[in-house]
């Protein structure tokens, strides 16, 4: 794990495209990170599954899950760009479903599974979309990286072998502020294995 | 963020009574509005009423006649259900255009239509009369977005996509009180700001949406709904169209036409719809549609781009929904 996760963050922009959960190896299933709540704020314990792990944990309900994410579990792989639903930075699957983390209570996801960035590489096997992800250079910068990754997962999911207009739609709730997107969109299409010949960048 | 709490009612019935107990308190479905308006501190309550935990709430179905929505259900589910995008095409385009893929699967119908406006100064916290204040900055100000029609004193404009497809499929909203339910035409629950600037809707306190159900449509009816943007994604309208036609062959027997991104409400231009009904569609009825659509338009300073970019879209919108080529 640590030896793939720094040969591909030497290889390239893969700060974005490998986020290794390091704070979870080794940790009980369902330990709770602990969480620093303010002691008068309504807190309510909730069950859910993330990346594969089911865990219990006590929430504060004002919290959001992208800051239950970064801020409790450690799982910073996971951008706040905007904090508004204004630019899919924070973008996760929810019951395999793409959704901005910033948008969501985490007290919301009680009974729900959650899949981060994190969660995406099986163990040292990299998604499809990873690989792809490098090859094409996607990312420039990579801080919206995780998030077009989560949504380009979920597309595939729903849509295996999306077209080129398909692709482009389903990844506009993802901005890209270094503006990579055609790399993007070719970058799934390969990924889909639907990439015309020649229509690589 | 503020502190608050989170309740999971187990009906809408006690949802409604929890609401109607605590006037700090909202309702919630998908929280892609509510959470950016708490955010931005626009708004304030002590506790949130989760509808999403009722559970089966988000049915789409039909009895008998009728298309039944729960209010749960989700803009993605509306946009990609089999039979809305067939029979009500024009609902499942709107929800289909509504943002973007990760607000379309956290989105419900209900909150689609009670979202509050996105009205530059209203979500800048400007004491104005959507923030319980007495005027309305946009009439002086920066109203390149807000409404050519039904303006005053309120000046935003109806920022729903789904509500104007609604309004023209003749849909019905239920809803639940703390004592009661009650029903009403999509068309009545809208209301201008004359009748009270602070809201959009005649929803009272202590009131949620239920469900939403739509009659089936008249035999040859043809639909569709057309958003113009600023950009090609993620935004409101600058000016939609909703076209329900009853045809039969390019003979258009019956019309619904209602916008968005023009007035305070859902806008319905019955002066269209008469021009339309019972006549043949060709291209020089979709041009005086075209017309007749924008006349007694009154823009503000900046917006008055919309007059011809209203003009042209109700007319291409007619020319799709009739799918004939005059
Ligand atoms: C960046 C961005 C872009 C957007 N673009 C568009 C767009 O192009 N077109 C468009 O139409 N919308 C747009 N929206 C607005 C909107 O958030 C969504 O369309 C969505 O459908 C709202 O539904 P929700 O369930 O998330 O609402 P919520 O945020 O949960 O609720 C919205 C409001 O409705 C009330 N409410 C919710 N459910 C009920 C109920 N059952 N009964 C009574 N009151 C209820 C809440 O109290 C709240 O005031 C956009 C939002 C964002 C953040
Ligand atoms: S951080 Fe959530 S959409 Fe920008
Ligand atoms: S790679 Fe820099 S923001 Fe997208």
């Amino acid at each position: 794990m640590k030896k793939i996760s720094r040969r591909l963050f030497v290889e390239g922009t893969g700060a974005g495209i490998v986020a290794v959960a390091i704070p979870l190896e080794g940790q009980a299933q369902s330990a709770p990170a602990a969480p620093t709540t303010a002691s008068n704020a309504p807190k309510t314990t909730i069950k859910l599954t993330i990346n594969g792990q089911q865990r219990s944990m006590e929430v504060e309900d004002r919290w959001t899950l992208v800051e239950v994410l970064r801020d409790h579990l450690q799982l910073t792989g996971t951008k706040i760009g905007c904090d508004r639903g204004e630019c899919g930075a924070c973008t996760v699957l929810v019951n395999g479903k793409a959704v901005y983390s910033c948008s969501q209570l985490a007290v919301w996801m009680d009974g729900r599974t959650v899949q981060t960035i994190e969660g995406l590489a099986q163990g040292t096997k990299l998604d499809p979309l990873q690989t792809a992800f490098i090859e094409h250079d996607a990312p420039q910068c990579g801080y919206c990286t995780s998030g077009q990754l989560m949504a380009a997962k979920a597309l595939l999911n729903s849509n295996p072998k999306p077209t080129r207009e398909e692709v482009r739609a389903g990844m506009t709730g993802n901005l890209c502020r270094c503006s990579n997107y055609n790399h993007y969109v070719e970058a799934v299409m390969a990924a889909a294995g639907t990439l015309k010949s020649g229509g690589a960048a | 963020m503020k502190s608050l709490r989170n309740v999971n009612p187990k009906s809408f019935q006690e949802a409604a009574r929890t609401l109607a107990a605590d006037p700090k308190a909202m309702a919630v479905g998908g929280g892609s509005d509510l959470l950016q308006l708490l955010k931005e501190h626009t708004i304030a309550p002590d506790t949130l009423v989760n509808l999403k935990a009722i559970g089966g709430q988000d049915k789409i179905e039909t009895h008998g006649n009728t298309l039944s929505i729960g209010a749960l259900a989700t803009l993605d589910s509306i946009s990609h259900h089999a039979e809305v995008r067939q029979k009500y095409a024009v609902l499942a385009e709107a929800a289909g255009q509504v943002a973007t893929p990760q607000i379309r699967n956290a989105g419900t119908i209900a909150g689609n239509v009670m979202q509050r406006p996105w009205c530059w100064y209203y979500r800048n916290n400007f004491p104005c009369y959507k923030n319980g204040g007495n005027t309305c900055f946009s009439i002086t100000g920066e109203n390149d977005f807000h409404a050519i029609f039904g303006g005053g004193p309120s000046f935003i404009v109806h920022p729903s996509d789904t509500a104007p497809a609604l309004v023209a499929l003749g849909a019905r909203f239920k809803i639940q009180g703390a004592n009661g339910t009650r029903e009403v035409a999509a068309a009545d629950f809208f209301q201008p700001p004359t009748v009270n600037p602070a809201k959009e809707n005649s929803l009272a306190a202590g009131e949620v949406l239920t469900e939403i159900t739509i009659p089936a449509p008249a035999k040859g009816t043809r639909s569709t709904y057309l958003k113009i943007l600023d950009r090609e994604a993620w935004t409101h309208a600058v000016v939609g169209v909703a076209a329900v036609l009853e045809m039969d062959g390019a003979m258009c027997k019956s019309a619904r036409v209602v916008l968005s991104g023009v007035a305070p409400i859902p806008w319905r231009v019955p002066a269209v719809e008469q021009i339309l009904a019972g006549q043949r569609i060709t291209e020089d009825l979709l041009v005086r549609a075209g017309e007749k659509a924008v006349e007694g338009a009154r823009p503000l300073a900046k917006n008055a781009y919309k007059v011809p970019l209203l003009r042209a879209s109700v007319k291409q919108a007619l020319r799709t929904a009739s799918g004939v080529s005059a």
